[in-house]
C-alpha cells in the first residue's frame, strides 16, 4: 500500500495517458454522473454527492474538495462491454439473390476507466463469465472488453440505496481493477493488481502511507459499511424464492410495477438483448443489430400466438426470481451486486431489498 | 446432463454470423407446412456441418430476421439438410414464399440432441403432438436407418384436427417395419380417417411398456408432454427416461441473449432436449 499526494493526481491521467490510455471518469452531465473522456483533474465532479432514495436520485455539494465522495449513479460500466445497441453483420444482396455476409467488428480505443467502484467490478466479472467465459464466446463482448483497464476508488460514500456490503461486493474493491484508490482528504491510497497497474504506478511519486492515513481509511470504510441500512435478507435466496412462487406479494408488486424495464437497464448484470434488423430501402443491403432488451417486456416471452408472463406479477417475479435465484445455478451466484439502481431508478421507488423480504422473510443469512 | 453436450467453441468463432444456404429442393407438406432442403452455398462449410438429431438451426431471411427450426434431416445418410416448417409469423411466412434455387442464412447446429446413443438396445417410444412432429422425425429415421441396434418401437403421434396430420405414407411405410408399432389419432375425425378418433392423450392407453429399459422421446405442446410422461412412468418408463424438447423464444441461440431462460436453464444451448427430471421442477408452472 502507498500513498499519492493529491496535488500528484493529474500525474496519474499523464502517465495513463502516456502509456496509450484515454482516460474516461464520470463527469456531471444534466443533474447525473456520466462516463466521459476526462483530460484534466477539474471534470470530475469534485465537491458533489449524490443523494439517492427510492424512485430518487440528486446531485449536490457537500463542502468537500473530493473528487470521488459519491456513491453511483444510472450508468454503470456495463454499455462500454455490452453496447445498448451494436451492428452485428451485414449482409449484402446482389441481383442474382446471392447473399454475401459481412461481420462488423467493433474496433474501441484502450480507456482506463476512472472512479469505477466495487459494485460495478462485481457485475463486470458477472458479465465476464455470461458472455465471455460461457459456452460460447462473445467477440463483440470480448473486443470491447479487453482494451479496458480499471482506476477503482474504494466506496467512501455510499447512497441510502446501497447494500453492496450485505451481497459481499463492497465497498471496497477487492479484485477486478488495475489499480485501486481509497480517497482520503490529502491525497490517495493507492493499491495494484494488474501488471500494467504496477507499471503506471511505478511512475508516479508514491510514498508510504503514514499510521494516520491508514488508520483514517479504516475508519472510513467501517462508516462505509455501517452507513449501509438496507440489506438482503440472505446471500443465497434461491431456494426461498423458487418455493414462494405463489406467494400473493407477487401480485401486490404488480399492482405497483409499471413494467418499464428501468431496472433492467439501469441493472449492472442483466444481459438480456434481442437481435433486430435494419433494412435499407432498396433492398440492397440488410444490418443485423442486437439491442438491451428487458424481461419486463411482453414480447421477452412471446412464442407465436402466445405470451408467457401477460400479467406484470409474472414478469416481476421472473426478474427477482432469475436474480436473485438461478444465477446461483447459472454462475454460481446471485445475480445482485448491491448497488441499489434498481431502486433508485424504478418511477414508483419498488425496492428490490424490501419485496425480497416480504416474500423471503424469515429466511436466516 | 449426461447426454450429448455441446462442444467449446473457441473465444474468438463469431457464433452470430450466418452462412449463405442454397434451398435446393422445397416441398408444400400442407396448407401451412412445407420442408426445404438446403446446401450451403460454400462447399467447405457444407463439409465441415455437422449435427445431430435433435439440434437446430437458425435461419435468417434477408431482411427480416431469424428464426429457429429443428433438423430433421439424417446427418449420416442424407447430404442436404433438412427443415420443415409451419408458417405461423413474419419469419415463417417469408420463408415459405421462397422458391428452389433462392439463398438464406443459416448458422449452427446449436443445441443439445436426442439421447441416441442411452437409447441404443432400449425399446423406444416416440410421441409428438400436433405440428410438434418435425423434430422427433429425425429420430424415427435415425432408429429405423439402424433398426437392429433398437428395442421395440413405438410411434404415437396425436393430432387435434386431421388436417394437422401430415406424412401419412411415412406412418403407413413405418407400420411395416418389424417390431414396431405405429399410433396415430386425431381429437376430430373425418370421413376418409382411418386411424384413431380420441379425446386428449388417450391413444397412449394402447401404449405397451414391456421393460423398464424404455426410453420416451416426446415433442409437442407442454401440456401434452407432461399427461403423457404421467401416462408413461404410471406404466413403468423411469423418470429419467423420459425426454422433452422444450420450446421458448430464441434471438441468439447461444445462452447470451436471456429469452430462452426456464428457470436455471437456457433451452437453446442446455437444450432444446431435456429428460424430464431436468425440468419437471418447473414445467407447468404459470410464468416460465
Ligand atoms: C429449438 C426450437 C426448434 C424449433 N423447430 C421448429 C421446426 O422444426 N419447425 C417449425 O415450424 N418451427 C419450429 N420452431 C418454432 C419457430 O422458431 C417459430 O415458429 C418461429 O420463430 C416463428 O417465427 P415468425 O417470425 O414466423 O413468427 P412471429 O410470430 O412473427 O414471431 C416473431 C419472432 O418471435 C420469435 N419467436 C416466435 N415464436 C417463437 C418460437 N416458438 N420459438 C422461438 N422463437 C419464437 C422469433 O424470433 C420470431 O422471429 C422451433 C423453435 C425452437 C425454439
Ligand atoms: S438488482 Fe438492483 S441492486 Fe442488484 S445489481 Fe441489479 S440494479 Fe443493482
Ligand atoms: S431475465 Fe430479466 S433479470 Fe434476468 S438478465 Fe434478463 S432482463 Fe435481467
Ligand atoms: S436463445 Fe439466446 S440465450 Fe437462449
Amino acid at each position: 500500500m502507498r500513498f499519492l499526494a493529491r496535488e500528484d493526481f493529474p500525474q496519474l491521467l499523464t502517465a495513463l495517458q502516456q502509456a496509450g490510455y484515454t482516460c474516461i471518469a464520470p463527469q456531471i452531465r444534466d443533474h447525473n454522473l456520466v462516463y466521459d473522456e476526462l483530460t484534466e483533474v477539474a471534470q470530475l465532479p469534485i465537491n458533489y454527492q449524490d443523494q439517492q432514495a427510492p424512485g430518487y436520485y440528486r446531485l449536490s455539494e457537500n463542502g468537500q474538495q473530493r473528487y470521488f465522495a459519491w456513491a453511483n449513479s444510472s450508468e454503470a460500466v456495463k454499455p462500454m462491454t455490452f453496447a445498448s445497441r451494436e451492428i452485428l453483420w451485414k449482409v449484402k444482396r446482389d441481383e442474382t439473390g446471392k447473399l454475401a455476409f459481412e461481420e462488423v467488428l467493433p474496433e474501441p480505443k484502450p480507456l482506463a476507466v476512472i472512479g469505477v467502484k466495487a459494485c460495478d467490478l462485481a457485475a463486470l466479472h458477472l458479465q465476464d463469465q455470461h458472455f465471455a467465459f460461457n459456452t460460447y464466446g462473445d467477440r463483440y463482448y470480448n473486443l470491447r472488453r479487453r482494451p479496458l483497464i480499471f482506476i477503482a476508488v474504494d466506496c467512501s460514500h455510499p447512497a441510502e440505496t446501497c447494500f453492496c456490503a450485505s451481497t459481499g461486493d463492497g465497498p471496497d474493491a477487492r479484485s477486478g481493477f488495475d489499480i485501486a484508490l481509497t480517497e482520503l482528504d490529502d491525497g490517495f491510497l493507492v493499491r495494484t493488481k494488474s501488471k500494467i497497474g504496477k507499471n503506471i504506478a511505478a511512475q508516479l511519486p508514491l510514498r508510504d502511507p503514514t499510521t494516520i492515513q491508514l488508520s483514517q481509511a479504516e475508519k472510513q470504510q467501517q462508516q462505509a459499511i455501517e452507513s449501509q441500512q438496507r440489506q438482503l435478507p440472505s446471500r443465497h435466496l434461491k431456494g426461498a424464492l423458487f418455493d414462494n412462487l405463489d406467494h400473493p406479494h407477487w401480485k401486490e408488486i404488480g399492482e405497483r410495477c409499471l413494467a418499464c424495464g428501468n431496472c433492467t437497464s439501469v441493472c449492472p448484470t442483466c444481459f438480456c438483448h434481442n437481435e433486430v434488423e435494419d433494412a435499407q430501402l432498396d433492398g440492397s443491403e440488410s444490418a443485423h443489430y442486437r439491442q438491451w432488451d428487458s424481461c419486463f417486456t411482453l414480447r421477452h416471452s412471446y412464442m407465436h400466438s402466445i405470451v408467457l408472463r401477460k400479467d406484470i406479477h409474472l414478469r416481476y417475479r421472473q426478474w427477482l426470481t432469475h436474480k436473485l435465484g438461478s444465477w446461483h445455478d447459472q454462475y454460481g451466484r446471485s445475480g445482485c451486486v448491491g448497488c441499489g439502481r434498481c431502486i433508485t431508478w424504478c418511477p414508483v421507488g419498488i425496492d428490490i431489498t424490501e419485496e425480497a423480504q416480504a416474500i423471503c422473510g424469515g429466511v436466516q443469512s | 446432463m449426461s447426454h450429448m453436450i455441446p462442444s467449446h467453441h473457441t473465444v474468438d468463432e463469431n457464433a452470430y454470423l450466418p452462412m449463405e444456404a442454397e434451398i435446393v429442393e422445397r416441398v408444400q407438406e400442407s396448407d401451412t407446412i412445407f420442408t426445404m432442403q438446403l446446401r450451403l452455398t460454400d462447399p467447405k462449410q457444407h463439409e465441415a456441418y455437422t449435427y445431430q438429431p435433435g439440434q437446430f438451426n437458425m435461419l435468417y431471411l434477408y431482411g427480416v430476421g431469424e428464426v429457429a427450426i429443428s433438423i430433421v434431416s439424417d446427418p449420416e445418410h442424407e447430404e442436404l439438410l433438412t427443415h420443415t416448417i409451419n408458417r405461423v409469423g413474419r419469419v415463417t411466412r417469408g420463408i415459405s414464399q421462397l422458391e428452389a434455387g433462392q439463398k438464406i442464412g443459416i448458422r449452427g447446429p446449436y443445441g443439445r440432441g436426442w439421447p441416441l446413443r442411452e437409447a441404443e438396445g432400449q425399446d423406444v417410444i416416440i410421441v409428438s403432438g400436433g405440428l410438434g412432429c418435425a423434430p422427433t422425425i429425425s429420430v424415427i429415421n435415425h432408429i429405423i436407418r439402424r433398426r437392429e441396434r433398437f428395442g421395440h418401437l413405438t410411434i404415437v403421434q396425436k393430432v387435434k384436427h386431421v388436417d394437422e396430420f401430415i406424412w401419412p405414407e411415412r406412418f403407413e411405410r413405418w407400420k411395416t417395419i418389424p417390431d414396431t408399432t405405429v399410433l396415430v389419432a386425431s381429437t376430430k375425425g373425418s370421413v376418409n380417417w382411418h386411424w384413431d378418433v380420441s379425446p386428449r392423450i388417450q391413444v397412449l392407453d394402447k401404449v405397451k411398456v414391456w421393460s423398464e429399459r424404455t426410453i420416451v422421446m416426446i415433442c409437442g405442446p407442454e401440456g401434452m408432454m407432461q399427461s403423457a410422461t404421467k401416462h408413461l412412468t404410471e406404466l413403468g418408463v423411469p423418470e429419467s427416461s423420459v425426454y422433452f424438447s422444450m420450446e421458448r423464444n430464441m434471438q441468439c441461440a447461444v445462452g447470451h441473449c436471456g429469452h430462452c431462460q426456464f428457470g436455471d436453464l437456457f433451452i437453446c444451448k442446455d437444450g432444446p432436449v431435456f429428460s424430464y427430471p431436468e425440468i419437471k421442477h418447473l414445467l407447468g408452472t404459470e410464468g416460465f
